[in-house]
């Protein structure tokens, strides 16, 4: 019998320990338990053993920590290959008549990934794609994924262990004492994200003990249609005459296990702390229970690195302003790599109380594919919304829903052929809960049956790749009610039909339906209170709108979805719609000021300024407002921080109040001319190098005094710093360091810089800079602050 | 044996005092107080507070501190940890919280960054000062002023030697690059002298410092 079957139809034993009994065994602090496969290969074959004899079904190889990162390939083969035969010698001498397997173990690279640390997600797919192949290779049966306390990097393993092997794959996470992982999920997100990539079974393990871990026990069984693992340690470890110690026994221990197992915990085991006596004490507990049957639980939900966004339960709102079609400053955000305008978008739609966030940054002269990564990898840096992959692109669709950290929404398949044979294999290798539009080669169907029958094709096919039909939520298609007067009537029938009589979650774009029509707030408004009532899922809308928002918390109060009318009543301030406040232009403005905008932007009012140089612009030309009013008033700030009367938090304030008027100038400039353009600047954080706060705010005082700057990022290669200012032409690259193990790359970037691009100034910044270390590298000018490096552009660009 | 221990913490209160020095600001508008209160709600109860830490015997000659399991040259450490038989090897972390706060709002508001920033750095440091203070209280011992990698002439790549025996990716969360770098970035490393008499402890964290040109110096 394979693990997979008996897994089916059985309660499944793991082992209890390891490094708490090798340590009594005499491995010290620091030394690697892995080597001991080759060295110690005797007290590991009888470890193994002991758990075997007391009833393990299931032993992880002593590879916790066996990666490239920490072992050369010799060695590292040398360990999965012991460790692998050690576990074999130790079934084989077992005198214990249960089914016995033996599980590749692969914990955390010890590394943390991008953005949180410096380890790049494919980097680390390649890590652990290295010991699975090894564990294929020399025998294993499965592979245990175990102790992970990061969604993404539990992502990253277990899409090499699907990548390279066809073994079992069960999934193990590390919970905190406030139940989630180290980077903020919940169990609820990690069985969306581990169960959509099709792990045999997940769970939890470490950390705590099994009392601890019952809440997050309890959420995972309620959650996961796959078996549940339980991995508890031994209570907490204290010191008592020189030993660790545990503090729960193993009847404690096998009692609250087995109430777990009671109420549907599958596979069990234990892990710091526990011994075989554990696992003896637990077997004989549990052995006559009747494993609890798994059920699918059928919830329709995406996930994001924290957490879950389920369907049905209450309508989702999903916001649709990250896209560029019909939004002039959005496309010139995107041609211009402006992610920064992209990430505020996201942000200020979480504000308006989105559930997701559509992301669609196609565009005819960008490169979809790279942008879209980027733009869903960095967004991921800024909000904890899930996000909808918003592409027809399905090379954009995958780059993106890889390095999704999460279970994303997907926009979108529909009926065609072509496009279910593109979209449906990447649903089901990463998991994904995907938007089915009801068209197809034939184009939309004009009446509701149409489109149900079209829905009905995407299901049956998606049945044939292994796709649950609660993965699949449809989108019946709102056609503008201007051009027939019954296309509403085809969309509510069809999304009602599909909703109560086929069983799936629907999703819209609501606001198609008033194109062409004037205020079609008060349309769209109307329309999706219809859909709702109609059992419409999700709408993909605009959060600015007042009408919608109305409409939402109004529905919500009316369908007692909203308790106390809570939400209604917190909102309700907001529902008038947006008035621009009259600005006092009479009002005295003191003369240290010079006028309002000027004051607000001293102060650091970002929306005060916005509004400010709103009403200057119906009287103003745009660039005497940047000229007269804004950068005098940066330029006062400036000069106060110079003279150390104004502190860097003012300092910024006010830069930010500046931007948000800039904001509006080149909103307002509709035939997209730049502002102002005093010249290019190239800037980094140099290579190997991840903070980026300094960089962040010397660029944005760059852009505030009407530098074009290209911004690079961070941990930049100096070949790539080059590059850029070759391609440019730039006069001017700055380079941002944090430590003094990164300047050797400081220098190494100046170095090249100075070889092949000589007419490019360099002017070097960060914690660790000083006047000496700028000398010694070779550096034109050292800045001590934003400011300083503001005023030496000027300098080099002879303003 | 050495054992190395994992230990959680309840949120210390947040001292806006200090945070405000951190973030460079010697007097206070009433701006700069609404965006710290704005900056300091947003981070109550978000972040984690862990320590994971071990006792090891110490023999000191010259400049050589002698930990058993390694060693460290460097005159600086050893004047720190001077007199002591025993001393603690600590990590600890505020975990990944406090880096998303700056990684967003480096990108859409570095005024509340730069406040974050200051809040990440007020926060471990009261972590220190609260497992530093348990320690000694449960202990019945003294503790020297902390020493970490790259104090004095004590050399950053000592975080290797602490990170292969502090075990900070299993215990705390806490991984370190190439560079040294630790991720989380609030986070620290150090050595701590246990000692029995408070006559060895410096109560002015500055005065033991090398760093003479350090803005902060001699205000705490």
């Amino acid at each position: 019998m394979n693990f997979l079957e008996y897994l089916n139809s059985n309660i499944v034993f793991l082992d209890g320990g390891m490094g708490t009994l090798l340590q009594s065994r005499g491995l010290k602090a620091g030394e690697y338990p892995e080597r001991w496969n080759i060295t110690h290969s005797d007290i590991i074959i009888d470890i193994h053993k002991s758990y075997y004899d007391a009833g393990s079904n299931v032993v992880c190889t002593n590879t916790f920590g066996a990666n490239i990162l920490k072992f050369d390939e010799i060695e590292l083969e040398d360990i999965v290959k012991n460790a692998i035969a050690n576990a074999r010698k130790a079934a084989e001498t077992s005198l214990s008549n249960k089914q016995k397997f033996v599980a590749l173990d692969i914990g955390p690279s010890g590394k943390l990934l991008k953005p949180l640390g410096d380890l790049d997600f494919e980097d680390a797919v390649d890590v652990f794609a290295k010991t699975v192949k090894l564990g294929v290779k020399y025998g294993a049966d499965l592979v245990i994924i175990e102790t992970m306390n990061d969604s993404y990097e539990t992502k990253a393993a277990l899409l090499a262990a699907k990548e390279n092997s066809s073994l079992p794959v069960i999934v193990s996470n590390a919970y905190g004492e406030d139940g989630k992982l180290m980077t903020g999920a919940t169990p609820s997100a990690m069985v969306a994200l581990i169960e959509g990539m099709g792990a045999d079974a997940l769970g939890a393990n470490c950390s705590l003990g099994p009392e601890q871990l019952r809440n997050v026990a309890v959420e995972l069984i309620n959650n996961a249609s796959v078996p549940v693992i339980l991995k508890p340690n031994a209570g907490l470890p204290r010191i008592e005459d020189g030993k660790t110690v545990f503090d729960i026994t193993p009847e404690e221990f096998a009692d609250e296990v087995c109430t777990l197992v009671k109420m549907g915990v599958r596979v069990v085991g234990g892990c710091c702390g526990t011994t075989p006596e554990y696992i003896k004490l637990l077997e004989e507990k549990i052995k006559d229970l009747s494993p609890i049957p798994i059920i699918d639980k059928n919830k329709t939900v995406v996930s994001s690195y924290t957490h879950t966004v389920e369907f049905g339960k209450q309508p989702i709102l999903i916001g649709e302003r990250i896209n560029p079609t019909g939004k002039k400053r959005f496309k010139q955000a995107l041609l211009e790599n402006d992610m920064d305008y992209i990430l505020t978008e996201g942000v200020n739609q979480q504000e308006k109380g989105v559930h997701i966030l559509d992301v669609n940054v196609g565009l005819p002269d960008i490169n979809e594919v790279e942008m879209l990564k980027n733009a869903v990898c960095e967004l991921q840096t800024v909000t904890n919304l899930p996000l909808q992959i918003d592409t027809a692109n399905p090379l954009a669709m995958e780059s993106a829903i890889r390095r999704y950290n999460g279970k994303a929404m997907i926009n979108s398949v529909n009926g065609k052929k072509e496009s279910m044979e593109a979209v449906f294999p990447l649903v089901k290798k990463y998991g994904g809960l995907v938007v089915a539009l009801t068209l197809d080669e034939d184009g939309i169907p004009e009446t509701a049956e149409g489109r149900v029958a079209v829905a009905e094709k995407i299901l049956e096919t998606a049945e044939v790749y292994g796709i649950s039909k609660k993965d699949i939520i449809f989108d019946t298609l709102a056609m503008t009610v201007s051009a027939d007067n019954n296309a509403a009537f085809a969309t509510l029938k069809s999304l009602n039909y599909i909703k109560n009589n086929i069983g799936c979650h629907t999703s819209l774009g609501v606001s198609n339906v008033s194109f062409g029509l004037p205020y079609r707030d008060a349309i769209n408004g109307v329309f999706f209170s219809l859909c709702l009532e109609n059992g419409l899922s999700a709408a993909i809308m605009n959060p600015y709108s007042a009408d919608m928002m109305k409409t939402y918390y109004a529905f919500r109060a009316l369908k007692g979805l909203d308790e106390n009318c809570a939400d209604y009543i917190a909102n309700s301030e907001t529902f008038a719609t947006t008035v621009n406040t009259p600005i006092a232009q009479t009002q005295k403005t003191p003369e240290e000021y010079g006028s309002e905008l000027q004051k607000a932007i001293a102060k650091g009012l970002k929306d005060k300024a916005a509004d400010l140089t709103k009403a200057l612009l119906e009287t103003i030309e745009p660039l005497d407002i940047v000229n007269n009013e804004v950068i005098p008033a940066l330029n006062k700030v400036g000069i106060g921080f110079e003279n150390k009367t104004v502190y860097l938090p003012q300092l910024l304030m006010s830069a930010e109040a500046a931007k948000s008027s800039f904001e509006v100038i080149k909103a307002y400039m509709s035939n997209g001319e730049k502002t102002a353009n005093k010249g290019i600047v190239v800037i980094a954080t140099v290579h190997g190098d991840i903070h980026d706060i300094g960089k962040n705010i010397v660029k944005m005082l760059l852009e505030n005094y009407g530098f074009n700057v290209v911004d690079l990022g961070k941990d930049v290669p100096p070949e790539t710093v080059l590059g850029k200012v070759v391609e440019t032409k730039a006069p001017l690259a700055v380079l941002s360091a944090l430590m003094t193990t990164t300047v050797p790359a400081m220098e190494e970037t100046i170095k090249l810089l100075k070889n092949d691009a000589p007419w490019c100034k360099v002017v070097v910044g960060g914690a660790v800079l000083t006047q000496d270390y700028a000398d010694k590298i070779n550096a034109d000018k050292y800045a001590k602050d934003a400011m300083e490096a503001v005023r030496y552009a000027e300098e080099v660009m002879k303003f | 044996m050495s054992i190395v221990l994992t230990k959680s913490f309840k949120e210390p209160p947040f001292c806006k005092k200090e945070i405000l020095r951190y973030a460079g600001c010697k007097t206070i508008d009433s701006n700069i107080e609404e965006l710290l209160n704005s900056c300091i709600k947003e981070a109550e109860k978000r972040f984690t507070y862990k320590v994971c830490y071990t006792q090891l015997d110490l023999n000191i000659s010259d400049d050589v501190c002698d930990f058993g399991l390694f060693s460290v040259k460097s005159e600086g450490l050893a004047a720190n940890l001077r007199n002591c038989k025993k001393a603690i090897l600590c990590g600890a972390t505020v975990g990944v919280e406090i880096d998303r706060f700056i990684s967003k709002y480096s990108r859409i508001s570095p005024s509340k960054a730069i406040m974050f920033q200051a809040i990440g750095t007020e926060r471990i440091e009261k972590l220190c000062d609260a497992f530093c203070d348990d320690f000694e209280k449960e202990n019945g011992v003294f503790l020297k002023p902390r020493f970490s990698p790259g104090y004095s002439d004590l050399s950053l790549t000592t975080q290797k030697e602490l990170f292969r025996i502090l075990d900070c990716p299993k215990n705390i969360g806490v991984s370190l690059s190439d560079n040294m770098l630790m991720s989380p970035s609030k986070a620290v490393t150090f050595f701590c002298g246990i000692t029995d008499s408070t006559d060895k402890v410096v109560l002015n964290k500055c005065s033991h410092c090398s760093k003479h040109d350090c803005q902060f110096r001699g205000k705490i």
